[in-house]
């Protein structure tokens, strides 16, 4: 008969057990190096889920600081450009059309004789807007669209799938000279409309694939098993397991959108003066890349560098979020 | 009588065909009892179970019969938000391997704190205390320290206690374990199986205890049901299951555990495979793999005999399979 009073032999031979646990967290608390929060309080070390993990793997990495500088950097300038430039990318004297670098004016001047330090300045606003806003909307709307079709699956989950078949169709650049062409709104509105609208069925994909792979874990089933409902199990449970793979994406998607921005202005489709956009400048400079390159190479650097800067930034995002690399 | 489950049939539709996973199982726990339920892989026991708590994947499975009386009201009959009221606060369930059934990005407070806060609308500050209660009542040493720890920084003895305190948090009148202790070491088995018959006698829960381990249930339970292909082939209190099956295959099943006093003999199996549930052999659904199958057997399908008042064994030859021990 299993008679166990309280402080009997159950409760001993518990006590190797919780010890067992403890020197677990002491050897993976010493693997990293010193943990620069101190030694472990009560002998138990800190809470570590899988987002303080990434956090740890990136205070270290230089990829990640370097590429989050330069981010930060760039959003300083876009919500204060006055900051590092006192004039005014508006106000142009076509008296120095195409001059090169002068005092006060380190960049020189571009065809219409407006300073091109001050208007690659302000360019960035266009870019980042464009870049966060429809990184955001993307990932807001392709993980609630991918998170219900990879959990209620059937008929939802065939219809989205197709319709993300079909919008995979539509040709990026194509399609961006025919619906913003029409558009006459100077702001960066409708071009993060448009990468919205194009942009959602690749996060949904994955995200769908995500939860579904995510829905099959009994942790899953246990708390269905214990009366959670629905949306609570799809809020609390699902997505938090499975919105990694979908900001590893989209980190590194808010790049490419920056880029595309760039050519949908370069085209005329895209934002249009008189909003100051890098893309805009590198199209009204290309004519005279031979006579006047700086009028290229200065939107042009700063484009490359953001685009650059978000890139790896994503990258370094993925390799922390990646529990197989640990 | 706190559960009853009365002629349950469970179907899987698939590409091959239909599966029948359970085939008119009936079993019933009282409040303050313990069943183990029995049988090898397949044989329909966690389907029973899952088809009980409400979670089975419908499609593909389907319940093709039967009621499930708990406390007296049909669940099959209920809707979906009502049966969602009766898991968790009227019935709990715990799964084998703990740490696949903790979600891995909240803490174990977290998680425990949730059955309170969803469950009776608590406060996420009295939800934590109570959480820390639960996890003091399933002895994790140092209750306060760890409740903000994830459940990756636990053992796997401490994650079944932890399990065993989220089924346990809104004292549910019935606890069904399918297989608490298979993943765990044989030590840790021991102190699992004692911490859930304690807190069933301390709570005075129906327990249904779901395992293929015959060492793990001669302690804890107080009747046994023994599946085989979806149906209940013998139920009988414990001891007298251990004294003399009255079930051939509940024979194979003793006979092939292991034993001191049979050191250096050949440890018995049974014969054979368990039948593929796409196509059940006729009649009795044991005959090709039992000792003693007779020409009836192969037609005639055996329903359950009485054997005592308390006891049941679906065999022709019952009779011949009890005296057989007796020798």
């Amino acid at each position: 008969m299993p008679e166990h009073t309280p402080g009997g032999p159950g409760d001993g031979a518990i006590a190797p057990t919780g010890a067992g646990g403890q020197m677990d967290i002491a050897t993976e608390g010493a693997g990293p190096g010193p943990a620069p929060g101190g030694p472990e309080e009560g002998g138990f070390g800190q809470p570590r889920s899988l987002w303080s993990d990434a956090w740890h793997d990136l205070r270290r990495n230089p990829v990640f600081i370097i590429s989050s500088l330069v981010i930060l950097f760039l959003i300083v300038i876009s919500i204060w450009p006055s900051l590092i430039a006192s004039g005014n990318p508006l106000s142009c004297d076509l008296a120095h059309a195409q001059d090169g670098p002068s005092p006060g004016h380190p960049f020189g001047f571009n065809g219409q004789g407006c300073d091109v330090y001050t208007r690659t300045v302000y360019g960035a606003r266009a870019s980042v807007t464009v870049g966060v806003c429809a990184t955001a909307g993307v990932a807001v709307v392709g993980s609630i669209l991918g998170g219900l079709a990879g959990f209620y699956g059937g008929t939802w989950d065939a219809l989205l799938s197709r319709l993300t078949d079909i919008f995979f169709g539509i040709p990026v650049v194509l399609g961006g000279l025919v619906l913003l062409s029409v558009i006459t709104s100077s702001t960066v509105w409708p071009v993060v409309g448009f990468i919205v609208l194009l942009g959602w069925p690749q996060i949904a994909r994955i995200a769908r694939g995500s939860v579904i792979t995510i829905k099959e874990n009994d942790f899953v089933q246990a708390a269905r098993a214990l009366g959670a409902s629905d949306s609570r199990m799809l809020l609390r449970h699902i997505m938090p397991n499975a919105i990694a793979p979908v900001i590893v994406v989209a980190t590194i998607a808010l790049g490419t959108f920056i880029s595309l921005e760039a050519t949908l202005s370069f085209l005329g489709v895209g934002v249009k003066p008189p909003t100051v956009s890098w893309g805009i400048d590198i199209s009204s400079a290309s004519p005279y890349v031979r006579n006047a390159p700086h009028m290229l190479l200065w939107p042009a650097g700063a484009l490359a560098i953001t685009v650059l800067a978000f890139i790896m930034l994503g990258d370094a995002v993925r390799d922390a979020l990646d529990p197989k690399l640990r | 009588m706190l559960l009853e489950v009365r002629d349950l049939h469970v179907e899987f539709r698939t590409r091959e065909g239909v599966v029948n996973a359970v085939n008119g199982v009936s079993y019933e726990v009282d409040a303050g009892e313990t069943l183990a339920v029995l049988g090898e892989s397949g044989s329909g026991k966690s389907v029973t179970a899952q088809a009980i708590v409400g979670i089975l994947d419908v499609p593909p499975g389907r319940i093709g019969g039967g009621e499930v009386l708990f406390k007296g009201q049909d669940l099959l009959k209920l809707k979906e938000d009502e049966r969602r009221k009766v898991r968790g606060a009227g019935m709990a369930m715990i799964f084998q391997d703990a740490l696949s059934s903790l979600n891995p990005v909240l803490s174990v407070g977290q998680q425990l704190g949730e059955m309170f806060v969803v469950h009776r609308g608590m406060s996420h500050k009295d939800a934590k205390a109570r959480a820390v209660e639960l996890m003091d009542r399933v002895r994790i040493p140092a209750a306060r320290e760890r409740v903000g720890q994830y459940p990756h920084q636990f053992s796997g003895g401490m994650r079944q206690r932890i399990m065993i305190a989220m089924a346990l948090a809104l004292e549910p009148s019935l606890i069904i374990a399918d297989e608490p202790t298979t993943a765990l070491d044989v030590t840790v088995q021991a102190q699992v199986m004692d911490l859930l018959a304690e807190l069933r006698r301390e709570l005075h829960m129906g327990l249904i205890l779901i395992t293929h381990d015959l060492g793990v249930v001669a302690d804890v339970a107080d009747r046994i049901a023994v599946m085989y292909a979806g149906k209940i082939v013998e139920t009988a209190p414990v001891h007298d299951i251990y004294k003399a099956p009255a079930h051939p295959y509940t024979r194979g099943l003793l006979d092939s555990i292991p034993r001191l006093d049979q050191k250096g003999s050949e440890l018995y199996a049974i014969k054979g495979l368990p039948p593929n549930l796409l196509n059940i052999p006729p009649g009795c659904s044991f005959h090709p793999r039992c000792p003693r199958a007779r020409d009836v057997c192969t037609t005639d399908e055996p329903p359950l005999y009485e054997v005592s008042g308390t006891r049941h064994s679906a065999c022709h030859f019952w009779r011949e399979t009890l005296h057989d021990v007796d020798n």
